[in-house]
C-alpha cells in the first residue's frame, strides 16, 4: 500500500494504532485523507485506508463514529470537504458513474418501492446496473439467497429478514466488484443474520469483491471481517483483526472494547505494549 | 442519454400506477371533476347571458384541457421523484448508475404518458358533454401541448429542486407551484383583463402566450406563430434555468448530506 494508508490523523498529533495489514496489491477502494464537516461538525476526520479485492474490512464504531457518513461518501451522496476516494482506481469526483456500475451496496437506510413485486424491483435495478439477462440474474439471486417463494409478493409486505435478504439480492446483481454493507443484519433473528454473514463470506469466497462492512454486531464483526477499522469521533482509532483488537486494548472481548470506547470514549491507557503500534512504510 | 435506463425508469412508474388503485384513481378524478363542474358552471352562465356566452364556454372547456397538461407533466416530474421519498428508494436510485438526466428524462416520459391519457379521456368528455372539439385546432393543438409540457417539466425540476432543498417541508409546494403561476399565466381570460404590472409577468410565461393564440383562434382570428414561437423561446429559457438550479441544488445537497436527509427521514 501507497501514503494512502498512512494515518491523516497523525497530522492532528494522534496517530490511529495500526496492528495488521494485509496484502500488497492495489487496493480496489482507497479512502485518502478524507474529512467530511457539517458546518461546525466534523462527521469524519482526516481518514485513511484500503480496501482490497477478497478483503472484507468492517467498520465499527458507536452511533454517530462516522461509518455512514464514510459509507454515504463512497456512493457519492456525500461530497467528502478534503481527501479523495478512490476506486479502482478511479477519482469518484470525476469518474463517479464509471465506479457506481461497479459497485453496489445494502443499507437499512434505504428500501425498494412496497407496491413493486420483488422480482420486479430486482428487474428493474438490474437494468439500471446494466445486467445484460436481468429476468435470469435475478433468478439465480433468488436462488441463491433461498427467496425464490417472494418473488411475486409486494416488497413492503416482506419481514425484516426478507426485506434484507431482498436487498441483498439487489446489492449482487451487477456482480459488484466493491460491495457496501451497511449494517445488513439489523434487526434480523440471529438465525437469519446467520444466514446473512454465511452469505457475505460465500459471496467473498466465490466472487473476491472489496467489501465494506459496517455493524454493531460484535458476533457479525468477528466472524466475517478479516480486518476491522475502529472509528471513534470521525478518526480511525485502531485498525487490525478483532483478535489483535481485542489484545491490544487488554479486553476480554470485541464487545467490551466497543462498550468502553463509547462510554469513555478512549482506551489509550489501557493499550498493550506487546501488540503496539506497526509503524506504516 | 441511457435509453435502457430510462426505459427501466418509465417500467417503474407504470408499474407504481398500474399496482396501486389509488394512483390510477387520483390521474383520472381530478381533471373529470373539474371539466364537469367548470363546463356546467359555464352552461348555467350561458343561459342567462347573452349571444356571446358560447364562445366563453368553448374558452373555458379549451383552457381547462390545456391548462391540464401543464399541471399533469409538473406533477409528473414531482411526483415521480416524491415516489423515490416516500419509499425510501431515493438512496438506491442516486447510488445506482443514473445520469440525473436520464432520471428527468423518465419522468418527463412518465409526464407524456400521463398528459396523453387523460388529454384523450377529456377530449371525450368534452365532445359528449359540451360538444367541444378538441381537434378542431388541428396542428397548432401540437405545438400548444408541447409548450405547456415543457414548461409543466420547468415548474416540475423547481419542484424537486425545492424538494431536495428544503426537505419534506416544501413537499406541499411540489402541489402548489403551478397554482402560483396560474393567475398570471392568464388561463381562463385574456392577458388585457390583467393589471399593467401582472401582464409584464404573464407575456414572460409561455403558457399565457398558448392561451392568447387559443383564444384568438376560437375567436375565428387566423393562428398567430408569433405566440408559439414566443413561448418555446421563453421555454427554452425556463428549462435552461430550472436545469441549472436543479443542477446546483444537487452539487449543494451533496455538500451538505441533504440528499441522505431527504431519502432517510
Amino acid at each position: 500500500m501507497k501514503a494512502l494508508d498512512r494515518p491523516a490523523a497523525l497530522r492532528a498529533g494522534r496517530p490511529p494504532i495500526r496492528i495488521h495489514r494485509v496484502g500488497v496489491s492495489e487496493p480496489i477502494l482507497e479512502i485518502d485523507r478524507v474529512v467530511k464537516r457539517f458546518d461546525d461538525f466534523t462527521a469524519v476526520d482526516g481518514v485513511s485506508f484500503g480496501v482490497h479485492a477478497g478483503e472484507v474490512v468492517g467498520l465499527l464504531g458507536v452511533n454517530g463514529a462516522g461509518k455512514t457518513t464514510l459509507m454515504n461518501m463512497i456512493l457519492g451522496l456525500i461530497t467528502p470537504t478534503e481527501g479523495a476516494v478512490r476506486a479502482f482506481g478511479l477519482d469518484l469526483r470525476h469518474h463517479r458513474l464509471d465506479i457506481l456500475r461497479r459497485t453496489n451496496f445494502c443499507t437499512t437506510y434505504a428500501a425498494l418501492p412496497g407496491n413493486l413485486k420483488v422480482r420486479h424491483n430486482l428487474e428493474i435495478f438490474a437494468r439500471l446496473y446494466g445486467v445484460r439477462d436481468p429476468k435470469r440474474k435475478v433468478a439465480g439471486l433468488l436462488e441463491l439467497l433461498e427467496i425464490e417463494k417472494l418473488a411475486d409478493k409486494p416488497t413492503g409486505q416482506l419481514s425484516a429478514g426478507e426485506s434484507t435478504r431482498v436487498n441483498l439480492a439487489k446489492a449482487l446483481l451487477n456482480d459488484p466488484e466493491l460491495l457496501l454493507l451497511d449494517e445488513p443484519t439489523a434487526s434480523l433473528d440471529p438465525d437469519i443474520a446467520d444466514k446473512v454473514r454465511k452469505l457475505v463470506r460465500r459471496v467473498q469466497r466465490e466472487r473476491s469483491p472489496a467489501i465494506l462492512y459496517t455493524s454493531h454486531n460484535m458476533r457479525d464483526i468477528t466472524e466475517v471481517c478479516d480486518r476491522v477499522l475502529f472509528l471513534h469521533e470521525g478518526k480511525i482509532l485502531a485498525s487490525g483483526t478483532a483478535d489483535e483488537i481485542v489484545r491490544h486494548f487488554d479486553q476480554p472481548d470485541l464487545e467490551t472494547v466497543f462498550i468502553q470506547i463509547a462510554r469513555s470514549g478512549d482506551l489509550e491507557g489501557r493499550a498493550n505494549a506487546e501488540t503496539e503500534l506497526v509503524p506504516p512504510p | 442519454m441511457n435509453f435502457s435506463v430510462i426505459a427501466a425508469l418509465i417500467t417503474r412508474y407504470v408499474l407504481l400506477y398500474t399496482r396501486n388503485p389509488m394512483r390510477l384513481f387520483e390521474l383520472f378524478f381530478w381533471p373529470v371533476v373539474q371539466l364537469l363542474v367548470w363546463g356546467f358552471v359555464t352552461i348555467s352562465l350561458q343561459q342567462q347571458g347573452g349571444a356571446e356566452f358560447p364562445k366563453y364556454i368553448s374558452f373555458l372547456i379549451g383552457a381547462i384541457i390545456l391548462w391540464d397538461a401543464l399541471f399533469r407533466s409538473q406533477q409528473a416530474v414531482a411526483i415521480s421523484f416524491l415516489e423515490d421519498v416516500w419509499t425510501r428508494n431515493l438512496l438506491n436510485i442516486f447510488a445506482a448508475p443514473v445520469r440525473m438526466t436520464d432520471y428527468l428524462a423518465a419522468a418527463f416520459g412518465v409526464g407524456l404518458l400521463r398528459v396523453a391519457i387523460t388529454a384523450v379521456l377529456l377530449a371525450g368528455i368534452a365532445a359528449a358533454a359540451y360538444a367541444f372539439n378538441l381537434l378542431q385546432f388541428q396542428a397548432a393543438l401540437i405545438g400548444w401541448y408541447a409548450n405547456l409540457m415543457l414548461f409543466g417539466w420547468a415548474l416540475g425540476i423547481l419542484s424537486i429542486a425545492l424538494i431536495v432543498r428544503w426537505g419534506h417541508g416544501a413537499e406541499s409546494l411540489a402541489w402548489a407551484i403551478p397554482f402560483m403561476v396560474q393567475p398570471f399565466a392568464a388561463v381562463f381570460y385574456p392577458v388585457a383583463t390583467l393589471p399593467g404590472w401582472m401582464q409584464w409577468i404573464a407575456l414572460s410565461l409561455p403558457p399565457s402566450h398558448v392561451f392568447e393564440g387559443m383564444r384568438g383562434v376560437l375567436a375565428g382570428k387566423p393562428f398567430d406563430w408569433s405566440h408559439l414561437l414566443l413561448a418555446f423561446a421563453l421555454n427554452g429559457v425556463y428549462l435552461a434555468l430550472s436545469g441549472a438550479l436543479f443542477a446546483r441544488t444537487l452539487a449543494s445537497a451533496r455538500e451538505r448530506g441533504l440528499l441522505v436527509k431527504v431519502s432517510s427521514s
